[in-house]
């Protein structure tokens, strides 16, 4: 019964029947199992071999270049402050200066029109598109996110609406003066500076921030799995300790103990997960990532706590403990050579199950904005920014969205493998 | 025996949400912040007025108190930033829309779930049982928001194409407004039971009745329908109360994205803004709602599989 | 045995099944769906962002709540088609510099059939400055002579100084000038109450649809909380003949503006609002996009409280020449209309004759990294440190905000070294720490209270409890006091044309953005009034065209 109930729930144990397992049972390792594993690797690895690999940095910001697709390294063009003016006489709608930091414009009078609006559309768009500026000047610079494509700008009485002129133009790449000297291309005192500068490639392209996606990812998989892997390990540790002694001792302190476990599962997860986060609070310049994680760790325990005890209390029945402690084992010694293997299969069980289910609880946290805070991200939140864009620029949320879908996939093939190999019956379903 | 077993059941589901109700108050409590500010500075005479209102003068104990007071005899008081309503009027009016579209999403991942296992069943170990099982962990694998953005995204290019409204894309009241969220809603729900039917109907599959009704001539429809569904449904089930329960509390992404009034919304809203009554009525209502849930849940086990021993409970 | 078992589990299993149907089904079947406008039934349909908290005239803050009153309510005066004032319910009115005489038409009257006569203003304007009554707007009414003291509790409601001369005339007695007084009448928390329904339903007034009164061009005659409004056409409204449109639909509550982008495309609503994402598609549509400006002020306040570095100015100047707000503008949030932030003083605020900004242009500055690195070495001097500590910068929760905050911790870092550690907070802690002080900058926002520039600019005169920064300049605070006391307009705009170059000169804030609502119309729909006040939109004088 390893598929929780809810996609946001926390993992609820299987309610196993008699436990008969004297010796562990052998993995299998089968196609599938490999494939999990091998997918799961795989993820480490991007997150923490990728860095070295793709060594951007992840909260570098290119204003340049935001939100842009796939781009190789190009050379941009350096822009200073001031823009070109405009000539004497026009008889049309003039491109005065193109590129991507600027598209400065300026038209003739036009007798009769007071107030212009003009209007920017790509280059295959119907329609007039984007507009732009409305007033009584003949010239305009438009400064507004532009792009390495062919633009068509066209000009409109703004009181008849009736259209005066129309151009194309397609800017050449081109960073701002300030900019470069920001980013360290150019030094910032230097009167004279290069005409062209180099800028990295972003294989993923670039999110609204104009921050390489590809790096982004390798941080943000670092936060996701981090919370993903480590909160687990400590709510399973600490319930399977909790458990354990329970199951062991017996008596006042398994009663403690289950009742405790009853009032924690009683609380409603979300409700409190969130609560409990806004309660440890983040100060500033925190990640927020230790708060997230005691929250889990305070919300989770019972399902493994519940799970070891049952298993221990049926292990301690068993003949072999009984020999054992006759034979003069101390408890910890029973617990180590006796108990702890046996309750192993169904600890990693528990553990792979557990992983997605974090992952995803850091998600869900992080896209309603109450997970990580900037300048750390992580998958989750990179979905959160992505999601205002999901039309125009679908990369920002399917990017992130495949990471965590990916890995949650790999982790439960992993946990359905390992349950099957630790299951002696078929069916798959664990009991 | 049974009376018994409920009573003491039930006693300890009203301490349980009596210590939800405890823990939530302290943990809000300890939220920093400040519930009366608004984004206007007010004069001394108007916050001492506004304190005085909401009893947040006194020493927090005699808050806790007065609170407890007022929650046994069922009234969470006046919301802080909805000035008007109380609080009960709120969960009166959007707990049946959390409910509407939680029973909605059961239901189609009870229908779509039992059919889904079948199928696996039917041809356990071929492809349609491989892409059904593949299917169920690929629906689990992808997050609830990211489906309910594409699903939107799909209603729009399907209503674009076919040139009126044929789903609506988001919003309330009426059927149509129910499917798709509902659908986002019980995915998950619907690929773990069919995990569940799948692995029921192969034992019930291979058990001696349905062998024994083969060989008395009955087959096809007749035989899955009176023999292997209703043995199957019992896992099934047994897992309804969790399940109604964990997706009635959990609907927030989906009422956000879908633009659902239920009461999930209000709750994140009341986190965000530390409107102390309403968090407080909410989180103990949907406490109070699993409690119950589950002490049906276990009076429920004792009446169907009389092998489950009452008195030990569940634990 | 196992027989048996099975029959009855069947049988709860069919019961399951068919109480699950029985509830699918019982849903009422949806009537057909509701259009963005409809021309038979002059019905236009619309979503909202969020539910009004509230809808009681005297004790709602919020724009939401705003956009509904000022269609179910009128004021003395109200904004006409071009965003000039005209008379609502007064028919005529006089102003000088002591006070404001209304005269009251004889044929306005409540929803319930009574006229609305002088005393109802009278009782709502003592009933919104009560103490008791708690309103976040009380001191809108400060320009009324005795209001401060009323809000205090520190004199009786009656003795405010507004009074019902007869049923029709009423006589209002300012504190001191107030030019722009006939703008605050008509402001929501002006309106009108009846005495005898509000002490009806005390608290619960305004709960829902059936418990309140309306005397504006619509009524609300449907309010399902959180999930469904709808305005129609009042029957007793006085004017009622003008207008064009006689329902407005609101099924709809959410502030996602994706969700209300796709029932725009969907033919569901008749205007959406527009954010970063969704412009390349509405663009691709070929949809008409048009932009208003809502006149708030973006900035990023500093925080002067003792032994915060914000307080030294060079370290302010090294920011203001770091920062340029056209990149923030125009890389960042990339709308068009939203305007790069110079002045404290947004473009929409009125001059003498014209816009203040055209009679006084804002001086510019260069944004330059030399010049801002140098103000940082001189800062560090003059503070005696020898590398700066983190600074706190407090910002908001919204995609925007997180976002913009990003741009600033990357810019100080790159730009000047300096660690920016971001605070990001929901709302009510962010505005608790904002009045503790407990930041050293804070990304913040002013939206215009009322149509005059005092609106900005006694924001941050030491004694205003809104300057959270603690901003205290005596020549900032002599030039407030001058303009507030002036009874000439033009040396009171010669002396905000001095206030506006000290802002930039000394930086108690520094202006990123004014903004601006971008928005798609159904191409039916005409006349829909967008404005900084009043209300908006605004549907008043709107109409469906064929």
């Amino acid at each position: 019964m390893g598929i929780p109930v809810f996609r946001f729930a926390p993992w609820q144990p299987p309610i196993l029947p008699d436990v008969e397992c004297a010796a562990p049972p052998s993995w299998r390792w089968s196609p599938s199992l490999l494939a999990a594993a091998g997918t799961a690797m795989a993820m480490l690895l991007f997150v923490l071999v990728g860095p070295l690999v793709w060594q951007q940095d992840p909260s570098q910001q290119w204003l340049s270049q935001v939100s842009s697709g796939p781009t190789s390294g190009i050379y941009a063009r350096v822009v200073g402050p001031i823009p070109a003016k405009g000539t004497g006489n026009l008889s049309r709608l003039t491109v005065i200066e193109s590129n991507t930091e600027r598209v400065h414009l300026a038209w003739p009078e036009v007798v009769s029109v007071e107030r212009f609006r003009l209007y920017r559309a790509k280059q295959h768009q119907s329609g007039k598109g984007l507009p732009l500026w409305q007033g009584r000047d003949r010239s305009y610079t438009d400064e507004l996110q532009l792009r390495r494509q062919i633009y068509r700008y066209t000009l409109v009485d703004a009181d008849t609406g009736i259209m005066l002129f129309s151009t194309e133009t397609r800017p050449e790449p081109a960073i701002s003066v300030f900019e470069a000297q920001l980013q360290g291309l150019i030094p910032a005192s230097a009167a004279v500076y290069p005409e062209y500068v180099r800028l990295p490639a972003h294989p993923l392209g670039t999110d609204a921030l104009g921050r390489d996606i590809l790096a982004r990812l390798m941080a943000g998989g670092r936060s996701s799995l981090f919370v993903g892997i480590v909160a687990p390990l400590l709510f399973i540790s600490f319930g399977a300790i909790f458990g354990g002694l329970a199951g062991y001792l017996g008596g006042k302190f398994d009663h403690f103990a289950m009742r405790s476990a009853d009032f924690v599962v009683a609380l409603p997860f979300l409700l409190f997960m969130i609560l409990l986060r806004i309660a440890f609070g983040i100060g500033p310049g925190e990640d927020g990532i230790l708060p997230l994680i005691l929250a889990m760790l305070l919300l989770s325990w019972p399902s493994s706590a519940r799970l070891i005890r049952g298993q221990v209390l049926a292990l301690r029945s068993q003949p072999f403990i009984d020999s054992a402690r006759l034979s003069g084992v101390t408890t910890w010694g029973i617990f180590r050579r006796h108990i702890f293997p046996n309750v192993l299969p169904v600890l990693m069980v528990a553990f792979s199950f557990a992983i997605p289910q974090a992952i995803f609880t850091e998600a869900f946290l992080s896209f309603i904005g109450m997970g990580v805070s900037p300048p750390s991200t992580s998958w989750g939140a990179m979905c959160n920014d992505g999601i205002k864009t999901l039309l125009s620029h679908p990369g920002q949320l399917l990017w992130p969205a495949a990471m965590i879908s990916i890995s949650v996939l790999a982790f439960n093939i992993l946990g359905d493998a390992l349950r099957d190999t630790a299951d002696k019956r078929s069916g798959g379903v664990g009991q | 025996m049974m009376i018994k077993f409920v009573l003491h059941r039930l006693l300890w589901g009203a301490i349980t949400v009596w210590f939800i109700a405890t823990a939530t108050f302290f943990a809000m409590h300890a939220v920093p912040g400040d519930p009366l500010i608004q984004d206007k500075a007010m004069s001394p005479a108007v916050r001492a007025q506004l304190e005085a209102r909401y009893g947040l003068d006194k020493p927090l104990s005699q808050q806790y108190f007065t609170f407890m007071g007022n929650m046994l005899s069922g009234d969470f008081g006046i919301s802080f930033t909805q000035e008007n309503r109380r609080v009960n009027d709120i969960i009166r009016e959007h707990f049946p829309v959390s409910a509407t579209l939680g029973i909605a999403a059961i239901a189609i991942a009870l229908v779509g779930g039992v059919f889904a296992g079948s199928i696996a069943a039917h041809y356990r170990g071929q492809w349609p049982d491989k892409l059904v099982m593949f299917m169920v962990v690929a629906a689990i694998s992808v997050p609830g928001f990211v489906i309910a953005g594409l699903a939107q995204l799909i209603i729009v290019r399907l209503n674009a194409a076919a040139e009126s409204t044929v789903l609506p894309v988001a919003g309330w009241g009426g059927v149509n407004h129910v499917w798709v969220p509902a659908l986002v809603l019980g995915l998950g729900t619907l690929a773990y039971l069919s995990r569940l039917s799948r692995a029921a109907m192969l034992e019930v599959l291979s058990s001696d009745y349905i062998l024994a009704a083969r060989a008395r001539g009955i087959s096809g429809i007749s035989l899955f329908f009176r023999y292997q569904l209703r043995n199957a449904l019992l896992p099934v089930v047994t897992e309804l109360g969790p399940a109604v329960a964990a997706i009635t509390t959990g609907g927030f992404v989906v009422e956000l994205i879908f633009a659902i009034p239920g009461l999930g919304r209000y709750f994140v809203q009341a986190v965000q803004q530390l409107d102390y009554t309403v968090i407080m009525g909410t989180t103990v209502f949907y406490g109070a709602f699993l409690v119950v849930i589950v002490v049906l849940v276990d009076i429920s086990y004792g009446l169907i599989d009389p092998r489950i021993r009452l008195s030990a409970g569940r634990s | 045995m196992r027989e048996a078992k099975g029959i009855v589990t069947g049988k709860i299993a069919s019961a399951v099944m068919l109480i699950v149907f029985a509830v699918v089904g019982i849903f009422p079947g949806l009537p057909a769906q509701a259009s963005a406008v409809d021309l038979e039934s002059k019905s236009i349909t619309l979503a909202l962002a969020t539910e009004p908290p509230t809808l009681h005239s005297a004790r709602a803050t919020d724009t939401i709540a705003s956009f509904v009153i000022s269609h179910m309510m009128e004021g003395l005066l109200r904004y006409g088609e071009n965003g000039e004032l005209v008379g609502g319910v007064a028919e005529r009115w006089q102003i000088d510099e002591n006070g404001a005489r209304f005269w009251l038409r004889e044929n306005a009257t409540w929803s319930d059939g009574q006229a609305v006569t002088a005393q109802d203003f009278v009782f709502a304007w003592q009933y919104a400055l009560r103490p008791e009554t708690a309103s976040q707007y009380a001191f809108i009414f400060y320009p009324i002579k005795g209001a401060r003291a009323v809000n205090e509790g520190l004199a009786p409601p009656d003795s405010l100084g507004v009074r019902a001369v007869s049923r029709t005339e009423l006589y209002v007695e300012f504190a001191q000038p107030c030019p722009y007084f006939l703008s605050l009448t008509a402001f929501m928390s002006y309106m009108p109450l009846r005495q005898d329904v509000v002490e009806h339903w005390g608290r619960r007034y305004a709960a829902d649809a059936d418990k309140m009164l309306y005397n504006g061009p619509f009524t609300l005659t449907k309010w399902v909380h959180g999930a469904h409004l709808t305005l129609e056409k009042n029957p007793h409204y006085w004017d009622k003949s003008s207008l064009r449109i006689s329902r407005i639909d609101m099924p709809y509550i959410t502030a996602d503006p994706g969700a209300q982008f796709n029932l725009f495309r969907d033919g569901q609503i008749a205007l959406a609002n527009l954010d970063t994402g969704l412009l390349d598609e509405a663009v691709k549509r070929g949809y008409d996009i048009q932009h208003f400006h809502s006149g708030s002020l973006f900035f990023l306040e500093f925080n002067f409280r003792a032994g915060r570095i914000t307080a030294n100015r060079s370290f302010r100047k090294a920011i203001q020449y770091l920062l340029d707000p056209a990149v923030l503008v125009n890389k960042v949030i990339g709308l068009p209309g939203v305007l790069p932030a110079y002045s404290l003083f947004p473009v929409t605020v009125r001059g003498q004759r014209q816009a203040f900004r055209q009679e006084y242009p804002v001086r510019r500055l260069r944004q330059d990294l030399a010049v801002a690195r140098q103000y940082l070495d001189q800062a560090k001097r003059e503070l005696g440190l020898e590398v700066f500590p983190p600074l706190m910068l407090l910002a908001g929760d919204s995609p925007r905000a997180v976002q913009e905050a990003e741009y600033y911790q990357y810019l100080l870092k790159r730009g000047l070294g300096l660690d920016l550690r971001i605070d990001q907070q929901v709302f009510k802690q962010r505005i608790e720490k904002m009045r503790r002080g407990d930041f050293d900058i804070v990304v913040a926002a002013w939206g215009p209270d009322y149509d005059d520039i005092m609106t900005f600019a006694d924001l941050f005169a030491s004694w205003n409890d809104n300057n959270r920064g603690r901003y205290s300049h005596p020549e900032y605070d002599r030039l407030v006091r001058f303009a507030q006391n002036s009874a000439s307009a033009s040396q009171r705009f010669a002396a905000m044309a001095v206030l506006q170059d000290l802002v930039v000169d000394d930086v108690p804030i520094l202006p990123t953005y004014e903004n601006a609502m971008l928005y798609v119309q159904h191409p039916q729909l005409k006349g829909v009034r967008r404005s900084v006040f009043g209300g908006d939109p605004n549907f008043r004088d709107a109409w469906i065209e064929p």
